[in-house]
């Protein structure tokens, strides 16, 4: 499942029928304005006259790119982080351990959206940096209790007796051995990354028009639905439910390939 | 218990003070001048200079961190630089609406949360189990905003049952779609929860023993296994109160619900700091006294817990 939205986040140019910011009206004409599903549409087209599938299909990179992009952050901080607090422990992981409380006591879309506020204006760029920030918690918790089962054990005792300097024993020693529970996080932690960000996009705090992003098409769609045409807000919604799905499936998957407890 | 809920307490006080800093850095490092926001272009030089005095922004930013915790410890969140409402004002008139929303969403997610669970595990590889843990799964991975808006769409829009958007104090019928929408998310972690805790109990030497005595099945699982499945499950409602608290920012901004969630949204939206300031910090509290209620809660349930 996650490899098809990654296929289809690759080759949008070639699947996509059409354009996704075109305004298909200039060509097609005024009925190509909300026209609902068809075989020429199979999503139907929005308000501007732009295929909906097409959009979506484009839409993919978006979410892939921000899911991608914010857990990257989100390594970047909270596998350092955890590996100091499990590994040196005392106040270096009191300290820590505080500060993921601290910043696992906030709802994670209100605080995504304060970050954001610091920001002047929203951006992609700006939307994964706050999610990263958010969203690394999670990552270093795992990463801690990992440190902490392995730091006493006798390849680390091994490359503390060959006098090795702290920063090698961590990253190459280590970290190599705790990286499976992280990826599964990590995995694991894109789909609510995804949910995010559209929730961002939906509130207007996200990518802003004409980006084919779903959060947005979502928003930009609800004002019709009580007029019938429900295919612009529903068709995205769809998108990210499977999307979502399939990195949870995937997260899943590699827990248990990767869990040898798992495996009995 | 009593030295439980003492050591509880006092852990929590570091963090509510880690919230708190938190959200003063982020709003201190905002670029943009706060006085001119509130004046728009009308405001003349003098004018600004006094604002930023009476706010203290002229003052060195370790002096407006010293003046900001004594605000708070008085129970003063500033300002709205929109109205020149007081914040703790605006989110008392809008607390009792989110409460309402949240509380019964999550009453509405542990009933059929539990009733899901309980009936997938005893009936697992059913076509019941399997529905309702397909059910489940999508409920977790559909965004809470696009689930109002399908609701939205089937009962008011098309079936008409229900009336659309809006809040009017007293008439339920404003209040069912808001709640389900709010609710689906944890009912769907609560089922899934309460499957794999009712499983991994009844599979225990004390049930074998319960049905090796000739109890009823439903004494089984009623009387024997849920008691003890359930103790994770209590758990989750504290996490969930995030999700609901974070659902609510969506679930209110749908449905015109003139609740916290919204509030921060507006305040988001006119860049009116003090406000969103207030908002995250008093949902963060919101978050950690549940928590906190829950810890203790736990503790009472499972006497394991407080010898830890």
């Amino acid at each position: 499942m996650a490899l098809s939205v990654i296929l289809v986040a690759i080759f949008a140019p070639l699947i996509a029928p059409y354009d996704p910011i075109e305004q298909l009206i200039w060509s097609e004409g005024a009925q190509a304005r909300l026209a609902p599903p068809s075989l020429r549409h199979l999503m139907g087209t929005d308000i501007y006259g732009r295929d909906i599938l097409s959009r979506i299909i484009y839409g993919s990179r978006i979410s892939l790119q921000i899911g991608i992009f914010a857990t990257v952050v989100s390594l970047l901080i909270g596998v350092p982080l955890g590996a100091m607090a499990g590994y040196i422990g005392k106040w270096v992981d009191d300290l820590i351990s505080w500060l993921i409380n601290v910043v696992f006591a906030f709802p994670f879309l209100l605080f995504v959206l304060a970050v954001i506020a610091v920001f002047q204006s929203p951006s992609l760029r700006v939307v994964y940096i706050a999610i990263g920030l958010v969203n690394w918690v999670g990552i270093a918790r795992v990463v801690r209790a990992q440190f902490i089962s392995l730091r006493d054990r006798e390849f680390v005792e091994a490359a503390k007796a060959l006098g090795l300097p702290r920063r090698t024993i961590i990253f190459k020693h280590i970290l190599p051995n705790a990286i499976a529970p992280v990826i599964v996080q990590a995995t694991l932690g894109m789909g609510s990354i995804i949910i995010t960000e559209a929730g961002l996009a939906f509130l207007g705090f996200g990518a802003q028009p004409p980006t084919p992003s779903w959060g947005l098409m979502i928003s930009e769609g609800q004002k019709y639905l009580s007029v019938g045409k429900w295919w612009w807000a529903i068709f995205p919604g769809l998108a990210i439910i499977y999307t979502v799905l399939a990195f949870n499936f995937l997260g899943d998957g590699l827990r248990d390939a990767l869990d040898v407890r798992l495996k009995r | 218990m009593f030295s439980y809920v003492v050591r509880k307490l006092l852990y929590a006080v570091p963090v509510i003070w880690g919230v708190v800093t938190i959200v003063f850095i982020l709003m201190a490092i905002v670029p943009g001048d706060p006085a001119r926001l509130m004046m728009g272009q009308r405001g003349d030089p003098e004018t600004l200079a006094r604002i930023r005095a009476d706010l203290g922004l002229d003052l060195p930013i370790h002096k407006q961190y010293v003046r900001f915790l004594k605000d708070l410890a008085r129970g003063d969140l500033g300002v709205s630089y929109r109205n020149n409402e007081k914040v703790v004002d605006a989110l008392m008139t809008r607390f009792g609406a989110t409460l309402k929303l949240a509380f019964w969403a999550m009453i509405l997610a542990s009933i059929l949360g539990i009733l899901a669970g309980i009936i997938s595990a005893v009936k697992q590889y059913s076509i019941f189990d399997y529905s309702a843990m397909f059910i489940a799964i999508s409920g977790i991975s559909a965004p809470v905003f696009w689930v109002g808006l399908l609701l939205l769409l089937i009962f008011a829009y098309t079936l008409h049952l229900i009336p659309g958007v809006g809040y009017v104090p007293g008439d339920w019928r404003y209040f069912i779609l808001p709640v389900i929408t709010l609710g689906v998310r944890p009912a769907a972690l609560i089922a899934r929860l309460t499957r794999s805790c009712m499983l991994e109990v009844m599979t225990q030497d004390y049930i074998r023993t319960a049905r090796a005595k000739g109890l009823h099945e439903r004494a089984v699982v009623m009387r024997h296994a849920l008691k003890n499945a359930l103790i994770p499950v209590v758990t989750i409602v504290g996490t969930e109160v995030a999700d609901l608290l974070s659902g609510a920012v969506l679930t209110e901004t749908i449905f015109a619900w003139p609740g916290v969630g919204r509030l921060a949204v507006e305040a988001l939206v006119a860049r009116d700091f003090p406000m969103i300031r207030g908002t995250v910090i008093f949902m963060a509290v919101i978050f950690l006294v549940a928590n906190l209620i829950v810890d203790i809660s736990y503790g009472f349930i499972d006497p394991r817990i407080r010898y830890d």
